[in-house]
């Protein structure tokens, strides 16, 4: 086949350096990689910083970034609800107080209720319980997306209300006491080592993941093909395979090398009467639950976004929400439904949060609304609206993940923590200022 | 005239509608043929944007009725002045900036696939062929519309009313962001748009460009219409006195 790339229009032009020729045809979005420079920037530097200061590096350790991948699938996943409602020109900083809200009564549901009902330890409590708290989340962010959309009361006020209202809310529903522990089934998908799928679990899912990037890129290139629209150079297109495979499979090696430690080997050595030597039983963690969790989402996210109608609308809204309404949109309804999505994703992110600490507390999700939002900034949502990505608000999460995680790693002390964050998080935003002044 | 004796395309009858009080629009009728361009003229305020929101669904009026084909028609939404194959270009255009043309120009009516996904390469393709038609000499089709110039956006809002074949179509003020050769597209393209048989309401301001565009001209004042005129049988001083004074002038049409 012969291969149609782009005209050369800009033969007169300069050559354009090999860099940017290199950006042009992969097609490569050059703020995801700033972004991915920067993670790396941070990782090396606390791995760096740790190895000559402290005398070991612990960032860049299998340990670390799995328990780092776990970290984010909280924030991660309210993350990308948040980009929904920063692109359609509102805010919610209601979401930590909704998960500590949602998260009590989750525990209340499986700890009090439900065992009584059909007996402790059936395996269908985690389930009622995690709807309850997806439709508890998903109805409360609703009713505040009407108060926005109908009542025309600002998002600002009616989601600072709520922060206050819901925090109270999980406060008085269990008198401020902490439930715990939790229903065995519903920890698992907080991750630890029996919240995590293995090795080989984790080689199905890093090969249908190969096989899903491949399938992408041979189907689009299919498509480009069909409306002879302007094709990536084949060598491009390698290199977007290469790329994003090698990333699946290093992070599935990853994984596999974090392996169960003694004490947990003997005890499930025991448990299945086991007669090897537990020292001599590798077991492999591989991929957490919160963290494929946060991948589905994720992906589900990013088609929601791109490829369905919802999600046209909610970048037109963002764009133009006078002529999003004349278009036919029906803006506020649009509304409710987007805070109904964010409650619910919030809700799913209570599930996360509350079955890794194995206890719901009404403290739950304390100061998360501002981690969310800076993920979802960092992440290049744009907060004039009509801008922003689902990958951008995860690779923000994990910016603002591993700055905590590697500040406590080093032995940075909690208050100085606050600052650096807070400072990032305007420094980021100004960077993005620039950027996008630059690439007008 | 023959044509004005057929059933008008539109008919609106004894518009009325008040903000707080205030009479945007008050009692007034106007009527649009096949293939004809009927200009609406009136200072800043008249109340002109608001009589056609009324017909686009943007607005419902208080009071009066619509009539298209001579039937009675009930618009309450952008969606319905669609289905009566009414198309409208805005004043302030209608786009969303961070979206790219074919977005903006399937906006509500996004073509999807058989399971049910925006289908964004035949929305392109559809866009490019219409531009193609239109402004050949567009070529952004795969960036957000805030990088045109106002006559290429212009164009993008033009192409989605055509594209969906208007029958009826609304410009107000089309011209008003843009520069002279640009401004000159829009009227080569109004005049083939009324060959090939669409009723047009045109907003404009240049009484010039109205006189040379249109068959017939209504005037408005505060509200009120002041009086309908063939645009043949009048000069511009005619239409100048009508909209300043707002008195008809001495042969009504
Ligand atoms: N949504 C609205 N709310 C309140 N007043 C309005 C609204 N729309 C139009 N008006 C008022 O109606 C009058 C007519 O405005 P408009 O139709 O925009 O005039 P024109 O298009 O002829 O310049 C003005 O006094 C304007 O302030
Ligand atoms: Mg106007």
């Amino acid at each position: 086949m012969t291969d149609t790339t782009r005209p050369t229009a800009d033969a007169t032009e300069a050559q354009p350096s090999l860099l940017s020729r290199f950006l042009r045809d992969t097609e490569i979005d050059t703020r995801l990689l700033g972004m991915a420079g920067a993670l790396v920037l941070i990782w090396v530097g606390f791995h760096f910083y740790g190895a000559i200061f402290k005398g070991f590096g612990a960032f860049l350790t299998p340990r670390n970034l799995w328990n780092l991948s776990v970290q984010t699938s909280s924030i991660g996943i309210m993350a990308t609800g948040m980009v929904l409602v920063i692109i359609s020109r509102n805010i919610d900083l209601s979401v930590g107080s909704l998960l500590g809200v949602c998260a009590v009564m989750m525990g209340m549901v499986q700890v009090y209720w439900l065992p009584q009902l059909v007996g402790l330890g059936n395996p269908m409590i985690w389930v009622i319980t995690g709807i309850i708290g997806m439709v508890m989340g998903a109805f409360i962010g609703a009713f505040q997306g009407w108060l926005i959309a109908y009542r025309e009361i600002p998002s600002f006020i009616v989601t600072l209300g709520g922060l206050l209202v819901w925090r109270g809310c999980a406060f008085l529903m269990n008198r401020g006491e902490t439930i715990s522990p939790l229903d065995e089934n519903f920890t698992l998908i907080g991750g630890g080592p029996y919240g995590a799928i293995g090795a080989t679990g984790s080689w199905i899912v890093g090969l249908l993941g190969c096989a899903f990037i491949l399938w992408g890129l041979w189907n689009g290139r299919k498509q480009r093909i069909a409306f002879h629209f302007p094709l990536r150079p084949v060598w491009a297109e390698m290199f977007l395979a290469v790329l994003g495979c090698g990333l699946v499979i290093g992070a599935v090696l990853l994984v596999n090398s974090y392996e169960w430690p003694i004490g947990i080997v003997r005890q499930y050595a025991a448990a299945k009467g086991l007669t090897t030597d537990p020292a001599n039983l590798h077991i492999s963690y591989g991929f957490a639950i919160p963290v494929l969790i946060l991948v589905v989402v994720a992906i589900l996210m990013n088609i929601l976004m791109t490829r369905t109608r919802f999600g046209r609308y909610v970048f037109a809204i963002g764009g133009n929400p006078e002529a999003a309404a004349l278009s036919g949109i029906k803006t506020k309804w649009m509304t409710v439904k987007i805070f109904a999505l964010m409650g619910f994703l919030t809700g799913l992110s209570a599930i996360v949060a509350s079955a890794r600490l194995n206890s719901a507390t009404n403290a739950l999700g304390e100061l998360d609304e501002l981690f969310v939002i800076a993920a979802a900034v960092i992440g290049g949502t744009s907060l004039a609206g009509g801008i922003g990505t689902i990958f951008g608000a995860i690779l923000g999460a994990l910016v603002m993940q591993s700055l905590q995680t590697g500040m406590v790693l080093i032995g940075v002390d909690a208050a100085m923590q606050k600052v650096v964050v807070g400072a990032v998080l305007v420094l980021a935003v100004w960077l993005d200022i620039l950027y996008r002044r630059k690439t007008k | 005239m023959a044509q004005n004796t057929a059933t008008p395309l539109v008919e609106m009858r004894n518009i009325s509608i008040s903000f707080g009080g205030i009479k945007a629009v008050d009692h007034v009728s106007v009527d649009l043929h096949p293939g004809e361009v009927v200009g609406l003229l009136g200072h800043n305020g008249a109340g002109k944007s608001t009589l056609i929101k009324c017909l686009s669904g943007a607005y419902h009026a208080d009071q009066g009725e619509i009539f298209i084909n001579g039937e009675k028609v009930d618009i309450r939404s952008p969606i319905d002045a669609r289905s009566h194959n009414i198309e409208t270009i805005y004043q302030t255009l209608a786009l969303a900036d961070n979206l790219d043309a074919a977005s903006n120009l399937f906006l509500g009516r996004e073509l999807v696939t058989r399971s049910g996904f925006v289908d964004d390469a035949r929305m392109e393709a559809e866009t490019r062929k219409i531009m193609h038609r239109l402004n050949p000499n567009f070529q952004k089709f795969n960036v957000p519309v805030s990088a045109l110039s106002g006559g290429q956006r212009q164009s993008v809002a033009i192409a989605r009313a055509v594209y969906f074949n208007a029958k009826i179509l609304i410009m107000d003020e089309p011209t008003a962001a843009l520069g002279p050769q640009e401004t000159e597209m829009v009227a080569e393209l109004i005049q083939e748009l009324k060959k090939e048989g669409l009723g047009i309401f045109l907003i404009d301001h240049d009484i010039h460009s109205v006189m040379k565009l249109c068959d017939r001209a209504s005037v408005m004042k505060n509200g009120q219409l002041i009086g309908t005129v063939d645009v043949k049988k009048v000069t511009d001083e005619d239409i100048l006195g009508m909209i300043i004074l707002g008195k008809p002038p001495a042969q009504a049409a």
